[in-house]
C-alpha cells in the first residue's frame, strides 16, 4: 500500500471582495498516494488552481477564508505556520506554473534561480556544489549544453526549455509531491508532449505523487491515474482514468469529453462546445452549480447533489448528479459518441 | 492604466458570446428532450450582478465608498466656495477691498483702539472681528480679504494651468504617439527638453521676464502669464505618458478594425484611441492641479508669479515671512490654506487613481 | 557600448545646443527686454545706454550675439551683466556649496524613501503604512520655502538648536559645516522622500502579484529573501530613473529656493539673483550646466538599468 501523501477533506476557500464573498473552492476532497498521478480538470473559474495553490499556502491573505482540512503527511497545511510552510515548499511539495516566462525572475540567471531553491533549504551546501547540482538537474530534464545555459537568463530560453528548467528547479530537492498547474497550456503541442514525457519519467524515477491541473482532457488521458473534474468550485466527478473516460456520470464530464476533437473520426459539422458560461462565484446558482447550463436538469437539481458513488461496483467513482445511472448512460450517447448536446444540423 | 473596451474582470455571469447554442441565461433549460422529467418553470432565474455598467460607473462607485477621499473633496470644495465668496466677504463683512491700503488706520479690538500697522511697521495680528479678522499686512490691507481673493487667484491659475496641460499634453501625446514620423520627431524631443528643465528655473526665468513687460496684448499683471508658464512646463508630464499609452493603443485590434473600415487617422485618434486614454488623463487632473498650485507659489516666492498689488497664497506667504517672528499668522494662515487645498487635491487624486485601477482587488485565478 | 557612447555624446551636444538657443531666445522674444538699459540703470541717459550696448555687443545682429556669447561660455570668459564677474568662475566657486547641500540630502532621501516605502508596502493597510503615507502625502503638499522657513522658525529663531542659515566650509571645521547643513538637508529630503516612498510603495504592491514572486514563494524562500531579491530589486528600477533626473537638476541649481531661504551661497542662489536681475549670462550658464548633468546622469542611469535588468540592451 503506497504511502498516503495528501489528504484533502471538504476544502473550502473563499475570498472577500468588494462585491461579496467569492467561493472559489466549495468543498473539494481528494487524496494523493506515492507514485500516483492525479489530474484535476476544469475550465477557468472552476477552482482547480486555487485548490492546489492553497496546499502551499500561496492563497493566504487578509481577504482569504479557509475551511475544511488539507493534510500533508498528517500536517494540516491550512493552519501551519508560515515557517512550516516555507520548509515544505520546494523541498516536500514543489510546484511548477503555467507560464514559464512570467514565472521565472527575469533578472536572475536560470542556474542561479535553481541554486536559490537548493540553498533555501540546504544552508550548508556551497554555491559551487549547488551550481553543480543545478547543472546536473538541467541535464536530466533534457536541456542541452546545461553548464553554459545555466548562465543564461529566462528570456534567452525557448518556451519548452524554460518549462524544463522550471521542472528541474522543482525537482532539485526530491519533493514527495509535484504539483503541475497547467504546465503545458502556454506551449506548442509538440513541446507539450515532451514535457508530459518528462513528468512521466519523473514519476518512474522517484515515485513522487503528481497533481496535474489542466483543462485539456487529451493530456489527462496521457498521464493520469485518477481524475477529478471540477466545476464552479466543486468536484462534480472523480474516479480512475478508465471510469471517467468510459463511464462518465456527470453531464459536465460528458460535455468535456464531447468537445475533445478526435482525429480518428470524421470532423463534426460544428465543433461541439458546452453552451453558456460558468456562473458567478459570488452568487452561485442554488443547488447544482451546473444546473443552468445542463440540458438534463430537472426539479431535484435545486437541491445540492451529494458527492457520492452511485455505482455499487465502483465505490471510488463519485459524482454529483441526481439522475439515475441508467438515465445517465442513455443520455450521454449523442450522435454515436459521448457528449452533452446534439450537434445542430447546419 | 488605459481601460480598453470594458471587460469586467470579476467572476460575473457573462452574457454568452456568440455561442452556437440557443441562449440560456435565465431560462434554466436548454434543449428539452422528449420525455425529460418535469416542468422547469419553477427553477429560479440567474440574476447577473452588474450588466452594462461601464468601468467609469464602477470607478465612481468605488470612489464614493472611499470616505477619506470624499472628506478631502469636501474640504477642497469648502475652500473653493469660500474663495469664490471673496467679493461678498469683502463688501458685506470686512467693508474693505483687497488692495485698499490703510497704513495709518486704527481698528477697535476688544474695546481698545490699536494701530493697524504699528509705528515700527509691524502689522497687527488677528483681531477676530469683522475688520481685519485675520490681521493686516504691512500696507494695512485686510489679510482675510486678501486671503480669499488670493485663494481665488491661486485656484484660477491652477485651473487654467491644468486646462493648458490637459489640452496641449493630450494633443501632443496623441499626435506624437499616433502619427509618429516627423510629428513625433519634433514633439518628442521638445517634450524631453521641457521636461529636463527644472520647473522652477525655467518658470522663474520666463515669469520674471514676462512680468516686466507682458507680451502682446497681455499685461504683465495678468494671471494668464503665470498660468500659461506653469501649464507649458508641465505639459510633458502628461504628454509623455499619453504618448506611451497611444503607442500601445495603436497596436490594438480595434484600431486595425477602424482602419479597415476606412476611418481616417484624425477620426481614429479622437474617437477610438482617445476614449481609451481618458482614464489616464482623469488620474492626472488632480495631480496636475496640485503641482500647478505649488509651482505657482514658488514663482511668487521668487517674484516671478503674481505681481503686486494682486495677491495669491504664494505672495501672501512670502510677504508674511518677513514678519514671521512678530506676526506669524500673516504667513502661516495662507500657508495652512495652501497646504490644505493641495493636500485635499492630492488625497482626492489618490482616491481617483485607486478607483480607476483597483490593484487592491484580490487577483483570483482558478 | 561604443555605439551607445557615441549616440549619447551626440544627444548631449544636441541638448546643450537646444537649451542654449531656447534660453537665449526667451529673452529676445520679450519686447520689453532691454539689457543695456537694465545694466545702465534707470537714471542713465541715452548715450550711456548706447555705450553699454556697445560694450556688451548688444548692437550687433542677434545671431552674432549668440555666437559670441557661446564662444565666451566655452572659453570660460563670460561676464555677468550685474556685477561684472566671470560667470564660469563664480560657478566654480559656488558649486561645492551646492554639492554639499545636494549629495548628502539625496543619499538621505533615497535611503529613507526605500526604507519607508518598503515598510509601507509590507504592512499595507495597517497603521504604520497609513501613518507613513500620511506623512508622505503631506510632504508633497508643502512648498519648500514654507517648510524651510518653518524649520528655521522652530529650530533657529526661537531656539538655538541650529544656526539660522549661512554656510560654513568643510575645512577647517567639518562640525560647523555639518551643523549648518542639517536643516537644509532636511528641507530638501522631506519633499522628495514623500514622493519616492509613495511611488515605491505602489510599485512594490504591483510587483507582489507577479508570477515570478509566486514562484519564489513556492520555492520555500523566506519572506525576507523573496522581498529583497525579487520584489524590491524589480521595483527599484523606475525609481532609479526618476532619481537620476532629480539629482541632476538639483546639482544644476534647482536648489535655488532652499539656498535662498537658508542663505547658502551656492549656484542656486546665484541663479536666483541673476533671474531677479534678468542677468542673462548666469542664467544661460546655469541652464547649460543643468542640461549637461541631466544627460550625464541620464546615461549613468541607463547603464545601471542595463546592468540590473538583463533584458535591457543599451541603445542610444
Amino acid at each position: 500500500m503506497a504511502e498516503r501523501l495528501l489528504e484533502v477533506e471538504d476544502l473550502r476557500v473563499s475570498f472577500a471582495t468588494e462585491d461579496g464573498l467569492v467561493r472559489a473552492v466549495d468543498g473539494v476532497s481528494f487524496t494523493l498516494d506515492r507514485g500516483e498521478v492525479l489530474a484535476i480538470v476544469g475550465e477557468s473559474g472552476s477552482g482547480k488552481s486555487v485548490s492546489v495553490m492553497t496546499l502551499l499556502g500561496l492563497t493566504r491573505s487578509v481577504n482569504t477564508r479557509f475551511a475544511g482540512s488539507a493534510r500533508y503527511k498528517g500536517l494540516d497545511l491550512l493552519s501551519a505556520s508560515e515557517q512550516q510552510l516555507e520548509r515544505i515548499r520546494g523541498a516536500e511539495i514543489a510546484m511548477i506554473f503555467q507560464d514559464p516566462i512570467s514565472s521565472l525572475s527575469p533578472v536572475h540567471r536560470v542556474g542561479d534561480q535553481i541554486v536559490e531553491q537548493i540553498r533555501a533549504h540546504d544552508k550548508k551546501i556551497s554555491k559551487a556544489a549547488a551550481l553543480d547540482r543545478a547543472v546536473e538537474l538541467m541535464e536530466r530534464v533534457g536541456i542541452p549544453n546545461a553548464r553554459a545555459r545555466a548562465r543564461a537568463y529566462p528570456h534567452e530560453f525557448s518556451g519548452g526549455m524554460r518549462q524544463r528548467a522550471m521542472i528541474a528547479m522543482a525537482l532539485s530537492l526530491d519533493p514527495s509531491v509535484l504539483i503541475a498547474d497547467e504546465p503545458t497550456t502556454a506551449l506548442d503541442v509538440t513541446i507539450q508532449a515532451q514535457i508530459i514525457e518528462e513528468i512521466k519519467a519523473l514519476r518512474e524515477r522517484s515515485a513522487s505523487g503528481v497533481i496535474f491541473v489542466t483543462h485539456d482532457l487529451a493530456v489527462v488521458a496521457d498521464i493520469a491515474d485518477r481524475v477529478i473534474v471540477m466545476y464552479a468550485g466543486r468536484v462534480v466527478e472523480q474516479g480512475t482514468l478508465e471510469e471517467i473516460f468510459y463511464d462518465p456520470q456527470h453531464p459536465y464530464t460528458w460535455g468535456l469529453l464531447g468537445s475533445v476533437t478526435r482525429t480518428d473520426r470524421d470532423p463534426p459539422r460544428r465543433l461541439p462546445s458546452i453552451p453558456g458560461a460558468p456562473p458567478s462565484l459570488v452568487r452561485p446558482p442554488a443547488g447544482c452549480h451546473f444546473r443552468p447550463r445542463c440540458p438534463h436538469a430537472f426539479e431535484r437539481c435545486v437541491e445540492v447533489p451529494e458527492l457520492t458513488s452511485r455505482l455499487p461496483e465502483a465505490p471510488g467513482h463519485l459524482d454529483r448528479c441526481w439522475l439515475e445511472v441508467e438515465e445517465k448512460r442513455r443520455r450521454r450517447e449523442v450522435a454515436g459518441r459521448i457528449g452533452l448536446v446534439a450537434e445542430a444540423v447546419a | 492604466m488605459a481601460l480598453d473596451k470594458p471587460r469586467s474582470r470579476r467572476a460575473d455571469a457573462q452574457a454568452p458570446a456568440g455561442d452556437p447554442a440557443p441562449a440560456t441565461e435565465g431560462d434554466g433549460v436548454l434543449i428539452r428532450e422528449p420525455g425529460a422529467p418535469g416542468p422547469t418553470e419553477a427553477l429560479p432565474r440567474e440574476e447577473p450582478t452588474t450588466v452594462g455598467v461601464g468601468p467609469y460607473r464602477l470607478a465612481l462607485r468605488r470612489l464614493l465608498r472611499n470616505k477619506v477621499a470624499l472628506i478631502s473633496f469636501g474640504v477642497f470644495l469648502l475652500i473653493v466656495v469660500l474663495c469664490l465668496l471673496a467679493p461678498v466677504y469683502s463688501h458685506d463683512i470686512a467693508h474693505i477691498g483687497p488692495n485698499t491700503t490703510n497704513v495709518t488706520g486704527t481698528v477697535k479690538v476688544g474695546g481698545k483702539v490699536e494701530n493697524v500697522v504699528s509705528t515700527q511697521g509691524i502689522p497687527i495680528g488677528p483681531t477676530l472681528t469683522a475688520h481685519y479678522f485675520l490681521g493686516a499686512d504691512e500696507e494695512g490691507r485686510d489679510l482675510a480679504v486678501r486671503l480669499l481673493y488670493g485663494g481665488r487667484t491661486s485656484l484660477e491659475i491652477g485651473a487654467i494651468a491644468t486646462a493648458v496641460i490637459i489640452v496641449i499634453g493630450t494633443l501632443f501625446g496623441l499626435l506624437a504617439g499616433y502619427l509618429r514620423g516627423v510629428v513625433d520627431a519634433v514633439l518628442r524631443p521638445l517634450m524631453e527638453l521641457i521636461w529636463s528643465f527644472p520647473p522652477v528655473i525655467l518658470g522663474v526665468a520666463v515669469g520674471t521676464a514676462l512680468a516686466l513687460g507682458g507680451i502682446g496684448p497681455i499685461h504683465g499683471n495678468s494671471i494668464f502669464i503665470p498660468a500659461f508658464i506653469v501649464g507649458v512646463i508641465y505639459v510633458p508630464y502628461l504628454g509623455k505618458p499619453i504618448r506611451g499609452e497611444v503607442l500601445r493603443a495603436r497596436e490594438m485590434d480595434y484600431v486595425d478594425a477602424a482602419r479597415a473600415q476606412g476611418m481616417g487617422p484624425w477620426r481614429i485618434m479622437f474617437s477610438e484611441v482617445l476614449p481609451n486614454v481618458v482614464s489616464t488623463i482623469v488620474v492626472f487632473i488632480p495631480m496636475m492641479l496640485a503641482v500647478s498650485i505649488l509651482l505657482e507659489s514658488y514663482l511668487d516666492f521668487l517674484g516671478a508669479g503674481v505681481q503686486p498689488p494682486n495677491a495669491s497664497w504664494g505672495t501672501l506667504i512670502s510677504d508674511g515671512l518677513t514678519y514671521l517672528q512678530t506676526t506669524p499668522t500673516y504667513s502661516l494662515i495662507p500657508g495652512a490654506m495652501l497646504v490644505a487645498a493641495v493636500l485635499a487635491i492630492n488625497i482626492l487624486g489618490d482616491g481617483v487613481r485607486d478607483a480607476l485601477d483597483p490593484r487592491a482587488q484580490v487577483k483570483i485565478q482558478t | 557600448m561604443a555605439r551607445f557612447a557615441v549616440r549619447r555624446t551626440i544627444s548631449v551636444l544636441a541638448l546643450l545646443f537646444a537649451t542654449s538657443v531656447v534660453v537665449w531666445g526667451i529673452f529676445e522674444v520679450i519686447p520689453s527686454y532691454n539689457p543695456a538699459r537694465a545694466i545702465a540703470g534707470r537714471e542713465a541717459n541715452a548715450t550711456t545706454v548706447a555705450a553699454v550696448a556697445r560694450k556688451f555687443g548688444f548692437d550687433k545682429p542677434k545671431y552674432v550675439q549668440y555666437v559670441d556669447t557661446m564662444k565666451q561660455v566655452f572659453e570660460g570668459q563670460i561676464i555677468d551683466y550685474q556685477n561684472d564677474l566671470n560667470v564660469v568662475q563664480q560657478f566654480r566657486q559656488k558649486f561645492p556649496v551646492t554639492v554639499s547641500l545636494v549629495v548628502p540630502a539625496a543619499i538621505i532621501w533615497f535611503v529613507l524613501a526605500v526604507i519607508l516605502g518598503s515598510i509601507s508596502a509590507l504592512r499595507a493597510g495597517k497603521l504604520s503604512d497609513r501613518a507613513i503615507m500620511v506623512l508622505a502625502i503631506v510632504g508633497v503638499s508643502i512648498p519648500v520655502f514654507l517648510l524651510a522657513e518653518l524649520l528655521l522658525y522652530v529650530f533657529a529663531y526661537n531656539s538655538s538648536i541650529f544656526p539660522a542659515g549661512g554656510y560654513a566650509p568643510f575645512l577647517p571645521n567639518p562640525g560647523q559645516w555639518f551643523y549648518h547643513l542639517i536643516l537644509p538637508w532636511f528641507a530638501i529630503a522631506a519633499l522628495s522622500i514623500g514622493f519616492y516612498a509613495r511611488v515605491l510603495r505602489s510599485n512594490l504592491l504591483d510587483m507582489v502579484n507577479q508570477d515570478f514572486v509566486r514562484t519564489a514563494r513556492a520555492k520555500g524562500l523566506s519572506q525576507r529573501k523573496v522581498f529583497v531579491r525579487h520584489v524590491l530589486r524589480n521595483s527599484l528600477m523606475p525609481i532609479i530613473t526618476m532619481f537620476g533626473l532629480d539629482f541632476a537638476t538639483l546639482l544644476g541649481g534647482a536648489t535655488l529656493v532652499t539656498e535662498t531661504v537658508f542663505n547658502l551661497p551656492g549656484i542656486g542662489q546665484y541663479e536666483a539673483q541673476a533671474i531677479g536681475n534678468l542677468d542673462v549670462p548666469p542664467i544661460l550658464v546655469g541652464a547649460l550646466f543643468t542640461a549637461f548633468f541631466v544627460v550625464v546622469f541620464g546615461a549613468i542611469v541607463d547603464v545601471i538599468y542595463a546592468l540590473l535588468d538583463p533584458r535591457v540592451r543599451l541603445t542610444g
